[in-house]
């Protein structure tokens, strides 16, 4: 047991950028926007995060900048997606794209520099807990933050109006437009806050992960997120699950190399990806060809009102 | 009533309406460029003079733009295959290295089979490809996802031979194989960069207009890629054109690989694409999936990479900079493709005081 | 509402309509499909900007921007597709867009008014069942108890008994009595003339998006309203010939069918359909009458039995099998399956015949050849299209049904399936697609009818199935002699040998 613990450990920290980019994506696709832009935003939440830390000495700061230019993005894609009516693919790549050169353009000058980071808040008495306390309460805040988050969107979901609306929106636009709940004003709301839940995502690997700020240092996590959103069925409980497991898979593999292994890093590195690929084939031979439950019927679909068939 | 604005659906957009978008489109997301550029410290004057000055400013100039128009168009045919038909092949970039590391694969272990280079690299990048389509058409996995994750893979292959059993002993210990015998190469043209690639560059986009204008397998794949269900119902066969599709958009990818490997850099080595499989998207998007105009839009595309090439020697930009640009011009696109699909009306006052006249 | 004006892209869909509703009353707004009912409804209720007109409540000016303001205002519509969440439970469904409850849900509250308001109406539903889980008609009350949920004073229901056995209909009308008697105001939609007559105090008539007259019911006479909607006499019965049935065609034998959502739709049915033969099937929507046409063209495997096409063992066989031996398929979902909306009337012309000379050559598709053929079907069948190079997205709905009979019927089939074909389409439409189909009864085509509408399906069979819950029901010989009570028993789930068999015991 004792042998696991560092590796348990690593695989909460390493997945918990994932988490919160799974989490704001679920928000999202509730309301029934795809937004594909997750690398991208991850990138501009990690270095607009970092910077603002190092530039203030603040790291909550950081971590604040980070949603807000995550949930600028989010707003972006809004435009593009509900009033526009684009195509919600394309503009997911367009974020990609600008995130990724727009974060390298804003990082240049921050490259090599280090932060302190956040510091390590124990939780009293659930840390004592033997393995499981060392695991997943001896972190710190940020990544307690995505515990709270988990447990606040399984609330929200099934238990508060708010959240009603905004699965109603996502399954059913008409008919929700139709009860006098704007489609509009639910789908801008929860595509901004998403994308600043997955900014912040980014802003953990830079500010409390890494403590430093590498170009493309989200390196495939985005989308990694985006294929856990199908692993968790749109559930919050279930992205925790995915999340850990593939930060699990990456600190193994880390730690594989670290320990000298024979096996050459790249081939390593490669495990989380065919990982995805693996998990997202086993959903399907579970649930059968072409029905996935829990997908919102109306993701990546716009709405027009006064549209008629 | 007050006058109100009004979006609604046009029945029909005149021709000129989609150039004059595409072309506003793109000199809004330059001028936005260039707001974000200065905002970032750097003189957007400056930069796009770089760009213009070092892609079309000399002989040399334009055969660099060339030289990258020719991946971008040959990789812009193959998404533009799959896109048509609905499948969002987003792996071009992945595919590109396979193709790559199969022809580096027969140079190395076959040297004498040279002209079986090309054969081998459409085949294993097809069949890179087909594994994600047969993923999609068999079980319905997104492949959006699946050609992604396998760029990586494929990434992380390319890193496994260049480092590892491939890696030149002469090179200095930099991560590059052994460079190409002559006899692997393709010939080069007119004292410049540009390669043999080219005839392909050319030959490709016009094949490829004539099959999906006038050949009934281009109509099949323009009805699945509109309405599967229609095709379904019109008795065409989804499940084995998803497969088929992205095995030829994968195989011409692959291509697009080789000849950038065999006709211009001569070795396998880490980076080597260098991206043209992701612009290869905006590519085909801003060409509106037309063949033809994916010949024209490549060539801008290269003006942007090796303006941005000496952006990063010139003004030491990050060669990811471009990017923004890029990102920039398909949010444009995007938002004028609203444009073209619908308008916008005044309601109210007007029409009340017409009704009113044609009551009379 | 005085002299509401609305348009769409192109289409003028209500010219200056003034309509008024009192406080009390049932008010029928009668009109043939396409009049502009729904979309007058549409702008009383918010959902439509009107472009010119105004609307006063109580002598007082609204401006709705939206349905939000509109139920504000007391006004609440049951639309002819319901506007439920289907993955969400009856409860969750209730109080949508409800803003006064509070922001955390007080389920056990809302519970116990649904349950309230459905003992007080006699709307019997489960407050915690699924959407998609409940009947057309438990969905109807679920539609009706929210506008009462939400205390709205005026109703609109929009073609209320389309999807409802005569049974539930005239269940549904009690509730609406009660309704009323309490000070309700409620508008009901509908082209069927006999309900409206029965059960509404006056009748607003549109015509092509105008106002033709309002009336009281009693002043006046269902042949006066029928000319009124229509604008001249249009005799609807249309002359079927008595034929001899020839030998059988299309044929299914122990025929299992799985839906959507894995459950099956069709259970264990035996069917079959003869030349010079219409068979009608009967059913409330969604008892798995899409399933059964899918499967009978290829488009849906069957779980289990048999589909026999002219002598032949065609289970599972490709849809293009089935194209081959000219069985051919009409969907109810026009552009969603049977046309490509983005495609233009030429390229939507061939969906059938393009992989097959003389459209097709040596693997080329001969664009002229096409274009003749294209402008065949469009003088043929009338499709109204400015050209065949207009995408068919932009084409109204009786257009599309044309184009696309026009496709499925030029190649001679020897089976049509036919779903819904005359759903939306005004009376010259329905006229000329339901003489297209007896036209291929009498080529010697076998052809299967499946409708909502009980006299289409009534005047046009020569044998009529009924459907519920993918069994069937029993198969009438002779079903303009029978009793529509018998029909609607079987569409509601008795079985014809059960009725028989009382009768004879009675």
């Amino acid at each position: 047991m004792e042998i696991l613990v560092p590796i348990l450990t690593a695989a909460v920290r390493s997945g918990t950028p994932i988490l919160y980019a799974t989490l704001g994506e679920i928000l999202t696709e509730k309301v029934g926007v795809l937004n594909l832009g997750l690398e991208g935003i991850m990138l501009l939440g990690a270095c607009s995060g970092f910077s603002v830390a190092y530039f203030t000495g603040n790291a909550w700061l950081g971590v604040g900048a980070a949603f807000l230019v995550g949930a600028v993005m989010g707003l972006l894609h809004a435009i593009l997606s509900v009033t526009f009516k684009g195509n919600q693919v394309v503009s997911g790549l367009a974020i990609t794209m600008f995130g990724t050169g727009a974060s390298s353009l804003l990082g240049r000058t921050m490259v090599g520099f280090t932060i302190p980071g956040l510091p390590k808040v124990p939780v009293p008495y659930l840390s004592d807990i033997p393995v499981l306390g060392k695991v997943l309460f001896d972190h710190d805040l940020l990544l307690y933050g995505s515990y709270v988050l988990v447990l606040f969107f399984c609330w929200f979901y099934s238990s508060t109006r708010p959240g009603l609306y905004l699965r109603a929106v996502g399954d059913n636009p008409r008919a929700a437009d139709a009860m006098g709940i704007s489609v509009d004003k639910n789908r801008y709301l929860y595509t901004m806050v998403g994308a600043g839940i997955v900014a912040v995502g980014g802003a953990y690997l830079s500010v409390s992960y890494t403590k430093m700020w590498a170009e493309l240092m989200s390196s495939g996590r985005g989308w990694i997120a985006v294929a856990l959103v199908i692993f968790s069925i749109w559930n919050p409980a279930r992205a925790v699950l995915g999340a850990y497991l593939f930060g699990g898979v990456e600190a193994f593999q880390l730690r594989l190399q670290a320990a000298g292994t024979t096996i050459p890093a790249p081939i390593l590195m490669m495990l989380p990806y065919v990982m995805t690929i693996a998990v997202l084939f086993v959903i399907a031979i579970r649930q059968g060809k072409g029905i996935i439950f829990g997908a919102p019927a109306a993701l990546g679909t716009p709405f027009y009102r006064e549209e008629r068939d | 009533m007050r006058g109100l604005l009004k979006v609604e659906p046009r029945l029909s957009s005149p021709w000129w309406l989609g150039a004059v978008i595409t072309f506003s489109s793109i000199a809004s997301a330059l001028a936005l460029g260039g707001v974000f550029l200065a905002f970032m410290g750097v003189s957007p004057l400056e930069a796009y003079a770089v760009i213009l000055r070092s892609a079309l400013g000399d002989g040399y100039g334009v055969s660099e733009t060339v030289v990258k128009a020719i991946p971008l168009t040959i990789a812009g045919i193959a998404v533009m295959l799959a896109f048509t038909m609905g499948l969002w092949n987003i792996g071009a970039e992945g595919q590109i290295f396979i193709g790559a590391i199969a022809s580096a694969a027969m140079v190395r272990y076959f040297p004498s089979e040279s002209r079986a280079v090309a054969l081998s690299s459409m085949l294993a990048a097809g069949l890179w490809a087909a594994f994600a389509g047969y993923l999609k058409a068999r079980w319905n996995i997104n492949e959006i996802i699946t050609t992604l994750m396998l760029t990586y893979v494929a990434m992380n292959l390319l890193n496994y031979f260049v480092y590892g059993p491939w890696r030149d002993p002469a090179g200095l210990g930099f991560p590059i194989t052994a460079p190409f015998p002559d006899s692997a190469r393709l010939p080069t043209l007119w004292g410049t960069r540009i390669h043999l690639g080219i005839v392909l560059a050319v030959v490709l986009p016009c094949v490829a207009w004539v099959v999906l204008r006038f050949s009934r397998w281009g109509y099949e794949l323009r009805v699945m890629g509109e309405n599967p269900r229609a095709a379904g119902f019109a008795g065409m066969n989804y499940t084995r054109n998803v497969a088929l599709v992205m095995f030829l958009s994968g195989a011409i990818a692959g291509i697009a690989g080789m000849c950038e490997l065999s006709g211009l850099q001569g070795r396998l080595q880490h980076g080597f694409s260098g991206g043209y499989g992701n612009t290869a998207i905006i590519v085909a998007w801003l060409a509106r999936l037309n063949p033809l105009a994916i010949v024209l839009v490549s060539f801008l595309m290269g003006v942007l990479l090796v303006g941005g090439e000496s952006l990063q020697v010139i003004m030491r930009l990050p060669l990811s900079s471009v990017m923004v640009l890029q990102g920039l011009i398909l949010f444009f696109i995007l938002g004028g493709e609203f444009f073209r699909k619908y308008r916008i009306r005044r309601v109210g006052a007007a029409i009340t005081g017409d009704m009113e006249r044609e009551e009379r | 509402m005085e002299r509401i004006t609305k348009r769409f892209a192109g289409v003028t869909a209500n010219w200056a309509v003034d309509f008024d509703l009192r406080a009390g009353e049932v008010h029928a707004l009668l009109g043939e499909n396409g009049a502009g009912k729904s979309t007058l409804m549409n702008v009383l209720y918010g959902l439509y900007q009107p472009d010119g007109g105004r609307i006063l409540l109580s002598g007082r000016e609204q401006a709705f921007s939206s349905p939000r303001d509109a139920r504000a205002a007391g006004i609440g519509m049951v639309h002819q597709h319901f506007m439920l969440i289907p993955s969400q439970t009856v409860w969750e469904n209730m109080i949508l867009g409800h803003e006064d409850l509070p922001s955390i849900l007080p389920k056990k509250d809302v519970r116990r008014r649904i349950l309230d308001l459905s003992d007080r109406y006699g709307l019997a539903v489960d407050p915690d069942a699924k959407v998609w889980q409940l009947s057309v008609g438990e969905q109807q009350r679920v539609a009706i108890l929210q506008m009462l949920f939400r205390s709205a004073r005026v109703l609109i229901l929009d073609e209320p008994t389309a999807v409802l056995t005569p049974q539930e209909a005239r269940q549904l009308f009690d509730t609406i009595g009660q309704m009323t008697a309490e000070g309700y105001g409620v508008v009901f939609i509908s082209h069927k003339l006999d309900e409206v007559m029965a059960f509404s105090q006056r009748v607003t008539v549109l015509r092509k998006g105008r106002l033709v007259a309002t009336v009281a019911t009693e002043a006046t006479t269902k042949e006066r309203l029928a000319e009124m909607m229509v604008g001249e006499k249009v005799v609807l019965e249309i002359d079927r010939p008595a034929m001899a049935p020839g030998r059988t065609i299309l044929e299914c034998r122990d025929l299992r069918v799985l839906g959507d959502r894995g459950f099956p739709a069709i259970r264990d049915l035996s069917l079959s359909v003869r030349e010079h033969e219409v068979l009608g099937i009967a059913g409330v929507a969604g008892n798995g009458q899409q399933e059964l046409c899918e499967a009978l063209v290829g488009l849906r495997t069957a779980d289990r039995g048999r589909v026999i096409v002219d002598g032949e063992d065609l289970t599972n066989a490709s849809p293009r099998t089935f194209i081959r031996k000219k069985v051919h398929y009409i969907p109810a979902d026009r552009k969603g399956t049977g046309l490509v909306a983005n495609m233009d009337v030429k390229e939507n012309s061939i969906l059938k015949r393009y992989s097959a000379r003389p459209v097709s050559k040596g693997g080329f598709i001969d664009w002229k050849e096409v274009a003749s053929f294209a402008r065949t079907v469009v003088s043929r069948f009338g499709v109204n299209a400015p050209s065949t190079e207009t995408p068919v997205r932009n084409l109204s709905g009786g257009n599309l049904q044309k184009l696309m009979l026009g496709r499925e019927l030029s190649d001679s089939p020897k089976a049509v399936l036919a779903m819904h074909p005359t759903w939306g389409l005004d009376v010259a439409a329905t006229k000329f697609v339901r003489e297209q189909l007896l036209a291929q009864r009498e080529r010697g085509a076998a052809v299967l009818l499946v409708s909502e509408d009980l006299d289409e399906l009534l005047s046009m069979s020569d044998r009529l199935a009924v459907l519920c819950k993918g069994e069937l029901m029993g198969v009438l010989d002779a079903p303009d002699r029978t009793p529509v009570e018998t029909i609607g028993l079987m569409m509601a789930g008795t079985p014809l040998a059960e009725i028989e068999g009382a009768e004879v015991s009675a």
